[in-house]
């Protein structure tokens, strides 16, 4: 006897869409990181780093808008301090990646100190006017707040931006011979450390939207876990920005159901609930990149190795 | 004191130390499950540790580690804090059981108190552990009085013994004086992740659910349920392990708060006279070891009455929540009319009571 009736299929795709979001916002940096040759461990860091920067600075100016651009710039100056570190120190990107997000852990606890418990301003949805009244399609596709509608241009823009600019061509490049781009003229390391600080402003505005809107609220910690995620949805979706999408909304959407399922009483066991939503996103991701030769393809030949101009 | 644990560990190593038992002050050594700051359990367990400092002055130490995962880390971090010249260990962390037990063995001269345990495998391991389902009690009563949609959702962590008691307490009681009463269990598989609470608070919300309790350790259900509040929706919850009042006075209209500040102090002082003994400690209402906070002007006076006349039941030893009679959810008699449950039948409880829907997860 299940009764599932309770679950509104409206509701639900709203909650899904709140649930993807940071996950996606940190994935899309990432992999413009990744695609530029860089792997940077420090998404979890940056996350929170962004979501203690917006959340005080929404606080602060009571405008969430203000805290989501403190949030992308506080993430994208602490990512560039592993920029500095791993392209003109060539210390090492794994190495440095992890201790980034110890340091984010630590920094945000230190900086949110006084601000445990307090409210922050409302996001609400952005009004389509008469669209928002369309029944159904108009509450799915039209009742979300602005960043929901960012985090999907962003991915729409990444994947133009890989696809069909030369900047898109010249990022790959560098990522996939460091060497042949340096010797072409590009400037490795500008280009580099570009890419981690947008990778850093992504995560940031992911960890705000945590802290703005999903929780929403400052607790120390409370990405827990997400970045790491974020970073496993980049290679699972053998970096391409639309797998991106779908690797994360389906992570936060079955996250979503699987509660939902559970609030309603289905009688599937829980164990199987709770696991579920990595099972299922690991298994969808893994078969469309089940063409190994093309999935190596897709992988920046690049990634993780340290670039001396001179070598 | 991170440092200074730091170059300890280091002096140690190099053989230079003369013994941290040789200096005067004891070393208390925590070991946190979540951050400091969660505003809920571990929050709870340093004004523990605060409190330690201050009955102790000069005389004590205390270190501490956040965010240590249950496993294979936290025998790491228990090890490195032995070795830093702990006197005693507060492992406050269900999943830290059989870490503690490995540690101690290794190191028989330091004491480990576990939290919410049950395994003392060596004579330097004592357990202890507060009678939280005598709050659930209290909570479940306002709870049965204030649902309108006869629906309590219970946002549940592990299935172990300690979770299970809390449903069935709150259950018990809420359907005492609502007997058309339902709880939705949501089980999280977490102490703490804020984004996976408040999700989970939602869905409960979206499922018609009005009065919210949760065994996990942050406070965004209590955001999500005020967030509700805000788009015109009535939901109430009730402060964990910390007071939570930044949500009061709705949606959090109470709370249970775990004070573990009088024993602390007592067992320091046990190892610092030599009297300290393993064993295992239930405290309860009676030792000031479970709190109601603040029971807001939401709840109504008559249903505020009650609760405290309940608080006051359990605190002189005149009620005990889990009193018969009791049948479990298939039927089959748990406790008998005026029996009560004993200590053992509640440290090993893996059933849920009578009227409760769904299973518990193996």
């Amino acid at each position: 006897m299940m009764d599932l009736s309770s679950i509104n299929p409206v509701v639900l795709v709203a909650s899904l869409m709140v649930a993807a979001t940071p996950i996606l916002l940190a994935a899309i940096g990432e992999l413009i990181v990744e695609k530029s040759g860089v792997l940077n461990l420090g998404v979890e860091g940056m996350m929170i780093t962004g979501a203690i920067c917006g959340f005080i600075i929404a606080v602060e100016s009571g405008s969430p808008v203000i805290g989501f651009f403190a949030a992308a710039l506080g993430a994208a100056l602490l990512s560039s301090i592993f920029g500095f570190l791993t392209l003109v120190l060539l210390s090492n990107q794994v190495a440095t990646g992890l201790a980034l997000t110890l340091f984010g852990l630590g920094l945000s606890a230190l900086m949110g100190q006084g601000y445990i418990g307090i409210k922050a301003p409302t996001t609400s949805p952005l009004n389509f006017g008469v669209l928002g009244d369309i029944p159904l399609i108009g509450r799915i596709l039209f009742s979300h707040d602005w960043m929901v509608y960012l985090s999907l241009a962003l991915i729409a823009g990444t994947w133009a931006f890989l696809k069909f600019t030369r900047a898109g061509l010249v990022l790959r490049a560098v990522g996939e011979s460091h060497d042949a781009a340096h010797a072409l003229g590009y400037k490795v390391i500008r280009i580099r450390l570009l890419a981690i600080m947008f990778g850093g402003a992504c995560a940031g505005l992911g960890g705000a939207y945590l802290s703005l809107v999903r929780v929403p609220q400052w607790t120390e910690g409370m990405t827990a876990g997400a970045g790491w995620i974020a970073l496993a949805i980049v290679v699972f979706a053998s970096w391409k920005p639309w797998r991106v999408l779908l690797g994360a909304y389906l992570f936060g959407g079955i996250t979503v159901l699987q509660l939902n399922l559970q609030a309603a009483g289905a009688t599937i066991p829980v164990e199987l609930l709770s696991m579920s939503p990595y099972i299922i996103t690991i298994l969808v991701l893994v078969i469309i990149s089940a063409d190994r030769r093309r999935a190596a393809l897709s992988a920046p030949a690049d990634l993780g190795k340290p670039f001396h101009a001179t070598s | 004191m991170k440092l200074k644990s730091l170059l300890t560990s280091a002096a140690l190593a190099a053989g230079l130390a003369t013994g941290a038992a040789a200096q005067d002050t004891t070393t208390v050594g925590f070991v946190y499950v979540g951050p400091v700051g969660d505003g809920g359990w571990t929050y709870q367990h340093d004004q523990g540790r605060l409190a330690v400092e201050a009955a102790y002055g000069d005389k004590v130490e205390t270190i501490f580690q956040e965010n240590v995962p249950e496993g294979p880390d936290s025998e790491r971090v228990m090890t490195q804090m032995a070795l830093a010249g702990a006197d005693i260990i507060f492992t406050t962390s269900f999943g830290y059981m059989d870490a503690t037990n490995a540690v101690a063995a290794r190191f028989p001269d330091v004491k480990f108190e576990h939290a919410t345990g049950y395994k003392r495998e060596h004579p330097n391991v004592a357990t202890y552990d507060a009678r939280f389902y005598e709050g659930r009690a209290v909570i479940g009563t306002i709870a049965g009085h204030m649902t309108e949609t006869n629906k309590i959702g219970y946002i549940a962590s592990f299935p172990i013994p300690e979770v299970i008691q809390g449903i069935n307490s709150s259950f018990l009681h809420a359907q005492k004086v609502n007997p058309d009463v339902e709880m939705s269990v949501v089980w999280v598989y977490t102490w703490f992740d804020p984004a996976k609470e408040a999700d989970a608070a939602n869905a409960l919300i979206n499922n018609g659910v009005d009065v919210i309790m949760q065994h996990t350790d942050s406070t965004a259900p209590q955001a999500a349920a005020q967030a509700a509040n805000e788009a015109g929706g009535r939901v109430f919850t009730f402060g964990q392990a910390s007071d939570m009042s930044n949500f009061a006075p709705s949606p959090r209209i109470a709370s249970i708060i775990d004070d573990w500040a009088p024993y602390y102090v007592k067992r320091v002082g046990m190892v610092m006279d030599g009297t300290w003994e393993s064993g295992h400690s239930w405290g309860g209402m009676p030792e000031g070891e479970v709190v109601i906070g603040p029971i807001t002007e939401e709840v109504p006076a008559a249903v505020k009455a009650e609760a405290e006349a309940m608080i006051a039941a359990i605190t002189d030893g005149s009620y005990h929540p889990f009193t018969g009679p009791i049948m479990k959810q298939d039927g089959s008699v748990f406790l008998a009319e005026g029996e009560v449950a004993t200590d053992v039948q509640l440290v090993t409880m893996d059933f849920y009571v009578q009227g409760m829907t769904g299973e518990i997860p193996q």
